[in-house]
């Protein structure tokens, strides 16, 4: 079956099958590895990528189901202004230890900022509560967005 | 390798539906779950699949004469930022998962799964919610009581699909939805309870409640909720023991993973109580 979607600006097809996750094909067809697999259930947003302007878990979405679709991964955003502030903000909140859930995150806080640029701490502790870090304690992750949405006032 | 339909209309979703049995995919946030295999490996599905979940004709929320009219494929978190939807499945709702599962996930698809742990469920117990299922030749309508007989159990017909939800809000002035998991995101529930009381006076003038996770369906029961219906609060307060009583015998809760029948049937009773003195006093 032949897919065709939006993958981080540029339009693209892929010919596979209707059944396999868009996580897959992510890294396998694209090469785009920033798209980490772990639980495989819905249950630890390392493989969050941005479908239609909404946060989803990539295991969970079969390729059928992206056709027509718009695909942002941390790989586009990465070329974003947003993106440099928010990295930015990570670095000097101390956000990264092994760096392995940090993609799943970036994608979960830009959803958030974008429905919400001055999000409180609950409404961080929401966005982010699909995703499990295993080394940081979330505080430091916490702060990073507090920062970020300080200091990219006007980008969300 | 089986067939992945997308079909672009509900009459075309439905004639697949009836002639090829196929599952019926929404958001799939619990079937690709079950059809996982590895990774690299397309995703497992023993029957035919229709994919249901863009659907237009069955994405949304409406009001008409008073009744809320939800289209089965509506996902959690349209349900969340729609104003008809009432606050109790509000709460449900936000009780459910993470952000990126309610994108997906469907009311449809919580009904459906016929999951005793099912957050909505208690919501539409309480709410008397009545369920459209149609065929590509026939529409039926059944109230959600009677479509769930068991854990993964419904009254489906394998040519039917779920298309929308829909009740008439009831009055009631004091309402708590408690969701007990062992996490507040993405736990699954060890037992919910939905509570609603409407006064009139001094009398109660209606009161509903149900349990979820404590029993094969949701507990729910009018000819209990009747004993304390019409009575004054001071009445209502003193039928309180012998009401528990009558509830704990409805509330079957089983031992699991998640949790204990001990645990599950003290818990519920306890909401309950601590429901009906906090407003009957």
């Amino acid at each position: 079956m032949e897919i065709t979607f939006k993958l981080n600006g540029k339009q693209v097809s892929v010919e596979t099958v209707p059944t396999m996750r868009l996580l897959d094909v992510l890294r396998e067809e694209f090469g785009l590895i920033g798209v980490k697999e772990a639980c495989g259930e819905g249950e630890c947003g390392a493989c969050a990528v941005i479908m239609d302007g909404r946060l989803v878990h990539s295991c969970l979405v079969p390729i059928a189901a992206a056709n027509g679709s718009e695909i942002l991964t941390i790989e586009g955003y990465r070329e974003t202004e947003r993106h440099k502030v928010l990295m930015e903000a990570f670095a000097e909140a101390g956000a990264v230890q092994c760096g392995f859930c940090t993609p799943g995150f970036v994608m979960a806080i830009e959803a958030l900022l974008r429905r919400n640029p001055h999000p409180d701490e609950n409404e961080i502790k929401e966005a982010i509560s699909g995703n499990i870090c295993r080394c940081t304690g979330y505080d430091m992750i916490i702060d990073a967005v507090k920062i970020a949405a300080k200091k990219g006032e006007g980008l969300w | 390798m089986v067939n992945f339909y997308i079909p672009e209309t509900l009459q075309q979703a439905l004639e697949i539906r009836g002639k090829e049995k196929a599952i019926v995919f929404a958001g799939g946030t619990d079937l690709m779950v079950r059809a996982r295999v590895w990774f690299g490996v397309p995703s497992r599905f023993d029957k035919p699949v229709v994919y249901i979940g863009k659907l237009k004709e069955l994405r949304g929320v409406s009001m008409e004469d008073g009744v809320v009219r939800i289209k089965a494929a509506t996902s959690l978190t349209d349900l969340l930022d729609d104003p008809i939807v009432p606050q109790p499945l509000k709460d449900a709702v936000s009780s459910m998962a993470a952000p990126a599962i309610r994108n997906m996930g469907t009311i449809g698809g919580n009904i459906c799964n016929a999951s005793p742990a099912g957050d909505t469920l208690p919501v539409l117990y309480t709410m008397d919610a009545v369920l459209t299922l149609q065929s590509a030749s026939a529409t039926r309508e059944v109230p959600i009581n009677e479509f769930i007989l068991g854990p993964g159990k419904t009254a489906i017909q394998d040519d039917e699909i779920l298309t929308e939800i829909s009740f008439k809000v009831p009055k009631f002035d004091v309402y708590t939805f408690r969701k007990v998991g062992t996490r507040k995101a993405n736990a699954l529930s060890k037992l919910s309870f939905m509570g609603m009381l409407a006064f009139d006076g001094d009398r109660v003038a209606d009161f509903r409640a149900a349990f979820g996770a404590v029993a094969p369906t949701v507990v729910r029961s009018r000819d209990l909720e009747l004993k304390i219906i019409g009575k004054s609060k001071d009445e209502a307060v003193s039928m309180l023991p012998e009401l528990l009583e009558d509830y704990s015998k409805l509330i079957r809760p089983i031992d699991d993973q998640r949790s204990t029948a001990f645990y599950r049937k003290n818990v519920s009773l306890r909401l309950l109580e601590h429901f009906l003195k906090k407003h009957l006093k």
